[in-house]
């Protein structure tokens, strides 16, 4: 819904009073969001997990790094609501702190992902045959890898860390922006608004960016939320393996794969960990699923 | 018959394969600073980093390494594991097989899920089985396939101790013991692919249910049973062959994680083990070969779809 405000603002501009065509579109997208009940659950989820990554540090019950080996594998109770671990730290406090990393490695490799791909997909969409042919056949390439295995290859290569985790996780997903990019592009390049902006002298670039943009976005956003409940997985699958986060800090993977030689004592840590990364991936499906039902009310079922 | 099709796809195969060997290649490329270093760590001599470059052959030109590199995944040399110095080619030989199983069994598993409840969904649609169908394959696709594993351990093995943990036996040792080793690895990739292909295959159903020629033969007078499985199933079966090959590099993204947490010896686990001890020879074998599986599959798939639909010609 921030994309609402500026589109409408700049329209009612231009057209002086009457609200333009692209105006009422994302409203009326606006209202159908509004009115879908599972996108509504998600988002409510999201602003949990939000707040949770904003104010982290400030709301955690016990400081996240705190060992209290009087209190390990302490089983859910009213002063540890999801338990403690290993060391005895207050399995809740490091949940909320992991949901900061999740947040930050979806939005960066979300964010590597859609103006590359984008980018790429544009370019093959409205460029020549060759052009075309080169971007997408190399895009079909990166295809033919299993993500997570792509991006375990590129943390070989780059080293581990949060930060090669985020670049890795990007580059995975290029292909599929680029492939909707360029289908997009390929609806609409010769419709008759694209000719007439060519006819009066505008410049590739120029078309591009405030001709084809603005019209291939309804499909790009709702990738772009559905790549985060992605991303998300990956970062979790990444620190799972040891590549992502780094010790001492909690992320939810790292806290599962730490886990995993004491289910015996408290299977609980193999619980809460999880269910994070369950319930924020779901909130961003459930909201993307509902984004695609509000922009394209056609492809409803 | 028309073999022009077949022809096109092999050949756009074999460009995507020659494109994988880039990629796989560059791997190694661009580690910041020296690979050489980087394999060694940082208090080894000089003259062992420099004797490493030589045997990696890191000095020559980038389009010499690359193609010394490509004539020897040609003639199936993947080079020497920088661990133990052994050949890399018998040990990925070895793990093919694991992982094959480990992705058929995992796609027999998703499609016997995905299958029945997408039929019955779109036949029944607004229904309070396609209302939790649905619910179900929403929720299935968030799963992380790590954790769908660990709690499948948790409570099956850890708790009930009704199957192992982890390992795996050959098929030809023990049949049996196989089976028993497979379940869980099996289920929790199968049950993460069910949940998307559930979606397509009620959308895939639905679509050929609204067609002209399905009001035709009811029209007619056909009974439901075969209007649905001659004239329906038949031409839905079309988007659903499509729709898994689509499927399937989602799949294997989804067995190198299951590997990893079930100690599956496959060549997902094998890569893995290989990034940790910064073994790049045996990595770039190991990716290499997921990619060429992931592509051959696809090619089969694609075939498939070519004599299920006598009216492609050429794409």
């Amino acid at each position: 819904m921030a994309m609402e405000k500026p589109q409408s603002a700049r329209k009612r501009k231009q057209t002086n009073e009457s609200p333009g065509p692209a105006n009422t579109l994302w409203r009326d997208a606006g209202r159908r969001l509004l009115r879908h009940r599972l996108a509504m659950f998600g988002a409510l989820v999201l602003l949990i997990v939000l707040v949770m990554g904003i104010f982290g540090p400030a709301i955690t019950p016990y400081d996240p790094n705190g060992m209290d080996f009087a209190n390990r594998f302490a089983d859910p109770s009213f002063s540890h609501p999801m338990g403690t671990d290993d060391f005895g730290r207050d399995i809740f406090s490091r949940i909320i702190i992991g949901a900061r990393v999740s947040l930050q490695v979806g939005f960066v490799a979300v964010s590597v992902a859609t103006i590359i791909g984008t980018g790429l997909g544009l370019i093959a969409g409205y460029g020549s045959r060759l052009t075309d042919e080169v971007i997408m056949r190399a895009m079909d390439v990166l295809y033919a890898f299993p993500a997570i295995l792509l991006a375990i290859a590129i943390m070989a290569a780059l080293g581990k860390g949060i930060g090669n985790a985020m670049i890795a996780i990007g580059l995975v997903y290029i292909p599929i922006f680029a492939r909707i990019a360029r289908a997009a592009v390929l609806g609409i390049r010769n419709e008759e608004f694209i000719i007439a902006a060519k006819a009066m002298g505008a410049g590739d670039a120029r078309i591009l960016i405030s001709h084809v943009l603005p019209n291939v976005l309804s499909p790009i956003i709702v990738e772009i939320t559905l790549s985060l409940a992605f991303a998300i997985l990956a970062e979790a699958s990444l620190s799972f393996f040891g590549l992502g986060t780094q010790p001492p800090d909690p992320s939810w993977g790292r806290m599962l794969s730490e886990g995993r030689d004491f289910f015996r004592q408290s299977g609980w840590m193999g619980v809460f960990p999880g269910l994070a990364i369950f319930f924020t991936v779901m909130g961003f499906n459930f909201l993307g699923d509902g984004l695609r039902d509000a922009l394209d009310p056609k492809l409803r079922r | 018959m028309n073999y022009q099709y077949v022809l096109q796809r092999l050949f756009t195969a074999l460009i995507v394969v020659l494109g994988v060997t880039f990629v796989v290649f560059m791997i190694m490329q661009i580690v910041p600073g020296d690979p050489a270093r980087v394999v060694l760590g940082p208090y080894a001599s000089d003259e062992s980093v420099a004797g490493l470059r030589e045997r990696l052959g890191l000095n020559r030109p980038f389009f010499v390494q690359y193609a010394s590199w490509l004539g020897g995944v040609l003639q199936g040399d993947f080079g020497q594991s920088l661990l133990n110095g052994q050949e890399v080619a018998p040990q990925l030989w070895g793990r093919v097989g694991p992982s094959f199983e480990l992705a058929m069994v995992s796609l027999f598993v998703g499609l016997a899920i995905a299958f029945p409840v997408g039929m019955i969904s779109a036949l029944k649609p607004g229904s309070a089985i396609d209302v939790v169908a649905t619910l179900f394959s929403q929720i299935g696709v968030s799963v992380p396939t790590f954790w769908m594993g660990i709690l499948l351990v948790i409570v099956f093995a850890l708790n009930l101790g009704v199957l192992p943990p982890s390992g795996y036996t050959p098929i030809t040792e023990d049949p049996g013991d196989w089976l028993a080793h497979i379940v869980l690895p099996a289920f929790t990739a199968g049950f993460v692919s069910a949940s998307i292909q559930t979606r397509f295959i009620r959308s895939a159903m639905l679509d050929v249910l609204s067609a002209n020629y399905v009001q035709t033969a009811r029209a007619k007078g056909l009974a439901e049973r075969k209007v649905i499985v001659n004239h329906a199933l038949r031409n839905a079966l079309i988007n659903i062959v499509t729709i898994i090959g689509l499927q399937i590099t989602a799949l294997f993204s989804g067995i190198v994680i299951v590997e990893v947490v079930f100690s599956w010896p496959g060549l997902g686990r094998l890569a893995l083990n290989a990034v940790l001890e910064r073994d790049y020879p045996l990595l770039q074998g190991a990716v290499f070969f997921v990619a060429v599986m992931v592509t051959v599959v696809n090619l089969f798939i694609d075939l498939l779809y070519f004599f299920l639909d006598p009216r492609i010609e050429f794409a």
